[in-house]
């Protein structure tokens, strides 16, 4: 379709203020959360609700023009990078929570909806929402779901595959399907529900989105401890885990990452080689005792300072220190790259000296933060972009810290996803058999691979649709199968 | 149809899997009176993978079994060659503590993979009914099994978090990872949750464990009725105890509902008085001996057998009593006699009913399901056990809704040949 045609059909379904078209505009559009790709989507559309996407998509389809869904753009691995001859599918303006349903502890969402919305519309009645990336103040339910992120509290509570029951799902064709059963459980066939989440809108788009609410905990203790090593706060960790507490959260940060959040946030940290930072929560008389023997174990791992939060402010201002950690390496380098690389737990003293070596090889700063209790690390690796050349010294650093990851036994990522900044490394962690055989599921779902095409996967595989009439399957044809 | 392996003998299979390893079906290997013509439980994934490309290079209907505890799960199949057993695949491939995580052949039981768990103080977080059968591990993930725990650890879409199939092409292909926490690629341990062996053979799979709870005790209640036994399940539900499990037993006269509370004793006991504080205005509290929390709480197996008609009814949680309600009285309507045992904190309930002729049966499961699909949207009532006269006459599944397209083109690509348990799928696949 041309151009203006595409412009004149999108406008009639969304009214001119639903599409961008001028080129100044557009580029507002042009990244997500990773900012070294850069692209200009053909168009922008804005639709309101469920029914203006699926009439965008379905005009699409027919004129096989690929589509990227997009929430907040907050993402770190270019998953909503726009494609060039593509339409960019905005649902920032689809944000109206739909329904709360206290009593089966259920909350029904638009995509757009910003993530923390959820838990302070819930609050008065005791509950929450458990997944909170750091980023919940801006990123989108939607974006959520695609990524299946994390936070810090997933460690007890769960990632956003846990905690999403069920989706309205736009096709590629546009067709719209209910996946998972929503309020009720174990909806019967596939579970194509956890096969969408974490997808990074490869397979359609959300319109409808079902989350659990968490019942809030009656107690909730903190501490922050400081040591003298990331090794001394790695044995904290081994300690409490190994002692069969299951912590809310337990998160550290080196020194270089300590130094850069004073800078930035002053949160009154200690100076101190690294500190962790430990919540549990539950019922009252078990997270007391449990508390006592997390203290116990971080000074028998010779911690220098355990700090206990005595109020929700004291609380507040831990957590303001760690969620400020990416955000404050712009007070100490002029650039930062965010590695997001997993390993298994026991590893993790292994892997963060290999880590500072790579550094010193490359003669660069890592800061380092990371989600201590399931082994998700988020090395920061410092550069400066006006010197020639230290983008690509960075960039090459962050990639052999998650080889190195992988060595161990561990993930390319824990949270921010493949999208387009990783689908090269997905062979060393993927046979092309594993690859081939996810993208069968592509192929069921988005047979012409229009929804955020080339991502993902290094390759995309072809789905040897044929053309013309449809084709029996075998079972269906021996007349066994009803036609759905 | 698909040849009926008249053309195989059982040597081309021996030689594939080992002499030891192949044997011609018996009666007792068939499924839902569907006999098998050959049974192979190969001993490594290489070999279960050259023999499943063998097998569909011949056309045979594949039946994946693990310990053959829930084969009943499903429609009858459509037709049936050769069963791939997952026997010779029972190991622990690797088990490291301080991770948490374990990764095992399909074939291991649940009841050892939770014996060696033990010894280090860990568990997975899983105890279907069919444990206690011998239940292998593949078993539990193809059909989605789960038990009075879900309430705090979810089920298997929660724990699993890597896995390794064999399509029927023979190709082998993993997912996932041995880390709790990975987003990279597809998730496919969750599209095999449940997928009943239509798409492929779990040869292995990973789980994230839990730390084995030091103290537990269990609490039991009887409400007078069962809008009593709906408040006193969200009265639990909405306090700030976390039960780990909260189950209901009821039948035509009443019931009971019981809360299991685990962790340290010092959390257990002041959750207990939490629990009793709120469950006493519904009856009298009483703290189950542990041969009476093996009876009556969350670890009752399952009575199967005769011509009782099993139901796995999956509706709202807020609507426990309502949905006792709607099953007692299909019951009442088709003089039945009901047994009813369940999730209470979750929404599923496991609907056994009996004593009546066949005609009765089909009808119950009939109004029942029609009631939960107009009334919980999103809800579904699934055939979990039935006398094969009544299996032939309603559907296990129920409907599939607008996604039944796109579970059918699923199944297109992961089984072009449709010979991986043809028929026994959702909608007839
Ligand atoms: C400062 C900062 C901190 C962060 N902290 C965390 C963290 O702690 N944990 C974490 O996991 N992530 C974190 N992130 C990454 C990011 O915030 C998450 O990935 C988030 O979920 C993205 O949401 P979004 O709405 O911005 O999605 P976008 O960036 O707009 O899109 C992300 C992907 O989702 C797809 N998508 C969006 N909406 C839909 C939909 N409705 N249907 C289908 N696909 C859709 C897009 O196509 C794209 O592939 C952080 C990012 C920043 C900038």
């Amino acid at each position: 379709m041309e151009r203006e045609k595409l412009i004149e059909t999108m406008e009639s379904i969304l009214g001119p203020q639903g599409v961008v078209s001028e080129r100044e505009q557009l580029r507002t559009y042009e990244c997500d959360g990773l900012m070294n790709y850069r692209v200009i989507p053909e168009l922008v559309v804005l639709p309101e609700n469920a029914e203006q996407v699926q009439r965008i998509v379905a005009v699409l389809y027919d004129e096989g023009v690929p589509f990227v869904a997009r929430g907040s753009g907050t993402g770190l691995s270019g998953g909503a990078l726009p494609v060039a001859s593509g339409v960019l599918i905005v649902l920032a303006r689809m944000r109206k929570i739909l329904e709360v349903d206290i009593p089966n502890q259920r909350v029904v969402v638009e995509p757009g909806v910003i993530n923390l919305w959820v838990s302070q519309e819930v609050a008065d009645e005791g509950y929450y929402y458990a997944p909170d990336p750091a980023s919940q103040v801006v990123s989108s339910i939607g974006g959520n779901l695609a990524e299946n992120s994390g936070g810090v509290h997933c460690l007890k509570y769960g990632f956003t595959t846990n905690h999403v029951l069920g989706a309205e799902v736009v096709l590629a064709d546009g067709s719209v399907v209910h996946l998972g059963g929503g309020k009720a459980p174990d909806s019967p066939g596939y579970d194509l529900l956890g096969s969408f989440v974490g997808s990074e809108g490869t397979l359609g788009i959300a319109t409808r989105i079902t989350l659990r609410l968490c019942r809030k905990p009656e107690s909730v203790r903190t501490l922050l401890a400081a040591f003298e090593d990331t090794e001394g706060a790695g044995g904290a960790v081994s300690g409490i885990i190994g002692s069969g507490i299951v912590p809310a959260a337990i998160e550290m940060m080196d020194s270089l990452c300590i130094q850069a959040v004073e800078t930035a946030v002053a949160p009154g940290f200690p100076d101190a080689g690294a500190v962790l930072i430990v919540e549990l929560d539950g019922p009252e008389a078990e997270v007391e005792q449990q508390f006592r023997q997390t203290i116990e174990i971080c000074e028998a791992n010779d911690a220098s300072e355990v700090r206990v939060a005595e109020d929700d402010e004291e609380r507040a201002l831990f957590w303001k220190g760690r969620k400020a950690a990416f955000a404050a390496m712009g007070r100490i380098s002029n650039d930062y790259y965010v590695q997001d690389g997993v390993v298994p737990r026991t590893e993790l003293p292994a892997v963060l000296k290999k880590i500072s070596d790579l550094g010193a090889q490359y003669g660069m700063r890592v800061a380092n933060v990371f989600h201590a209790g399931d082994g998700n690390l988020h090395p920061l690796v410092l550069y400066d972009n006006a010197v020639e050349g230290e983008a690509e010294k960075a960039e090459d650093l962050a990639g052999d810290i998650v080889f190195v990851c992988l060595e161990h036994g561990g993930s390319l990522t824990g949270e921010h996803g493949i999208g387009e900044d990783k689908k090269k490394y997905m062979p060393k962690m993927f046979t092309s058999e594993d690859m081939d055989t996810m993208q069968l599921l592509r192929c069921a779902f988005d047979p012409h691979g229009l929804s955020n095409p080339g991502k993902l996967f290094p390759t995309p595989r072809l789905c040897g649709e044929r053309p013309g009439p449809y084709q029996m399957h075998p079972v269906q044809k021996a007349g066994l199968a009803e036609n759905f | 149809m698909a040849a009926t392996g008249t053309n195989v003998h059982v040597g081309q299979i021996r030689s594939i899997v080992g002499d030891a390893n192949a044997r011609e079906a018996t009666e007792n290997d068939a499924i839902d009176g569907v006999a098998p013509h050959f049974v192979a439980e190969p001993e490594s994934v290489e070999d279960l993978s050259r023999l499943m490309s063998f097998a569909s290079g011949e056309g045979l209907a594949i039946a994946p079994r693990g310990a053959g505890t829930k084969l009943s799960i499903g429609n009858p199949p459509s037709e049936l060659d050769l069963v791939v057993g997952t026997a010779n695949l029972g190991g622990i491939i690797e088990y490291v503590p301080g991770d948490q995580v374990v990764r095992v052949e399909a074939g291991i039981s649940l009841e050892d993979l939770q014996e060696r768990l033990e010894s280090e103080d860990q568990m997975l977080g899983l105890d279907p009914p069919e444990k206690r059968a011998g239940a292998t591990v593949g078993g539990i993930v193809a059909t989605n099994s789960s038990g009075p725990r879900r309430l705090r650890y979810g089920t298997v879409r929660d724990l699993i978090i890597g896995i390794t199939v064999v399509l029927p092409d023979g190709t082998v292909a993993k997912a996932g990872s041995k880390v709790v926490k990975n987003v990279a690629g597809y998730d496919l341990s969750k599209l095999f949750t449940g997928s009943v062996g239509s798409a492929g053979v779990i040869a292995q799979a990973n789980f994230r464990l839990h730390p084995l709870p030091e103290a537990a005790r269990t609490l039991a209640v009887e409400p007078g009725g069962t809008r009593e036994a709906g408040e006193a399940a969200q009265a639990v539900m909405h306090s700030q105890a976390e039960p780990s499990a909260m189950e209901l037993h009821w039948s035509a006269d009443g019931g009971t509902l019981t809360v299991l509370l685990e962790g340290i004793e010092a959390g257990v006991s002041a959750q207990s008085e939490t629990v009793t504080e709120l469950l006493s205005s519904f009856g009298e509290v009483r703290t189950l001996t542990s041969e009476e929390a093996d009876a009556l709480g969350p670890q009752e197996p399952p009575q199967v057998g005769g011509d009782e008609v099993v139901l796995k009814v999956s509706a709202y949680p807020a609507a426990l009593s309502e949905v006792l309600d709607l099953v007692l009285g299909a019951a009442q309507r088709g003089g039945l006699w009901p047994r009813i045992t369940g999730h209470a904190g979750s929404g599923v309930l496991f609907a056994g009913l009996s004593g009546g002729a066949e005609e009765a049966l089909v009808g119950a499961v009939e109004e029942v399901r029609g009631a939960v699909l107009r009334g919980y949207p999103g809800g579904s009532v699934v055939v979990h056990e039935a006398p094969l006269a009544v299996k032939q006459r309603v559907e296990a599944w129920g409907p599939a809704g607008d996604k039944g397209p796109l579970i059918r083109r699923v199944k297109e690509r992961f089984d072009p040949g449709g010979t991986m348990n043809p028929g026994r799928f959702i909608g007839g696949l």
